[in-house]
């Protein structure tokens, strides 16, 4: 399950949702990753764009991957502006075992950072700024270069 | 005509173009010193699937997306 939520997630309501829903499921296993926004380099927070068509097509091709063990991905982000101290970005993990568990979370959030169409912006001074340094080009970027 | 989007920080509205492949938006972009910059980062998705080869042929209303470095997170 994929939700987008505009600004900070509500994390209290989000997770508590999440496991009421699956703790009957006899799942052994339920593995939050839970992002919060460092305040750091004199920023307010980040912003984030997301193209939604190939975000879900890209969650749905790990959730298939997930299925095949067993398991099953659970992720909430955020759309627009995410003050520090708050969370953008919540992934889980739900499995029959811990070991399972523990390396797809790894292996999901590290594509998840490599593959996600999701742009991140600083919020500086009531700016966005784009934060190129920070961000990773796709998979067969440079394809139209000059 | 086939619709192009520039996705995230890129900040340009969507143009249509007349094109049979990638080749040719290529060239229509050498043109563009505004994107030119851009094109060394960005994955390209025509119909939201990013692709790999220039020859991809593209029809009139296909959509192509240009996607720059990503920050999920």
């Amino acid at each position: 399950m994929l939700e987008l939520h505009n600004g900070s997630l509500h994390v209290e309501d989000i997770t508590a949702r999440w496991y009421n829903d699956i703790k009957a499921k006899n799942f052994g296993a339920f593995i939050p990753f839970i992002g919060i926004v460092r305040d750091e380099k004199g920023i307010d927070g980040l912003s984030f764009d997301i193209y939604e068509p190939i975000l879900n097509s890209w969650f749905d091709s790990w959730q298939e991957k997930a299925k095949k063990e067993g398991a099953m991905l659970l992720m909430a982000h955020s759309k627009g502006d995410v003050k520090n101290h708050t969370s953008s970005y919540i992934s889980a993990v739900v499995s029959p075992q811990r070991k399972v568990g523990l390396r797809l979370i790894n292996d999901f959030v590290e594509d998840f950072k490599a593959s996600a169409p999701i742009w991140k912006y600083d919020l500086i001074d009531g700016k966005r700024v784009y934060a190129k340094e920070r961000s990773m080009p796709l998979n067969g970027a440079g394809l139209l270069a000059i | 005509m086939a619709k192009i989007e520039f996705l995230g920080p890129i900040g340009k509205p969507p143009v249509e173009v007349d094109i049979k492949n990638l080749d040719e938006l290529k060239e229509i972009f050498s043109k563009d010193d505004d994107i030119k910059e851009w094109l060394k980062i960005c994955a390209v998705a025509v119909n939201d699937t990013i692709t790999k080869t220039l020859d991809m042929k593209i029809n009139p209303n296909d959509k192509i997306s240009l996607l720059p470095p990503v920050c999920g997170g």
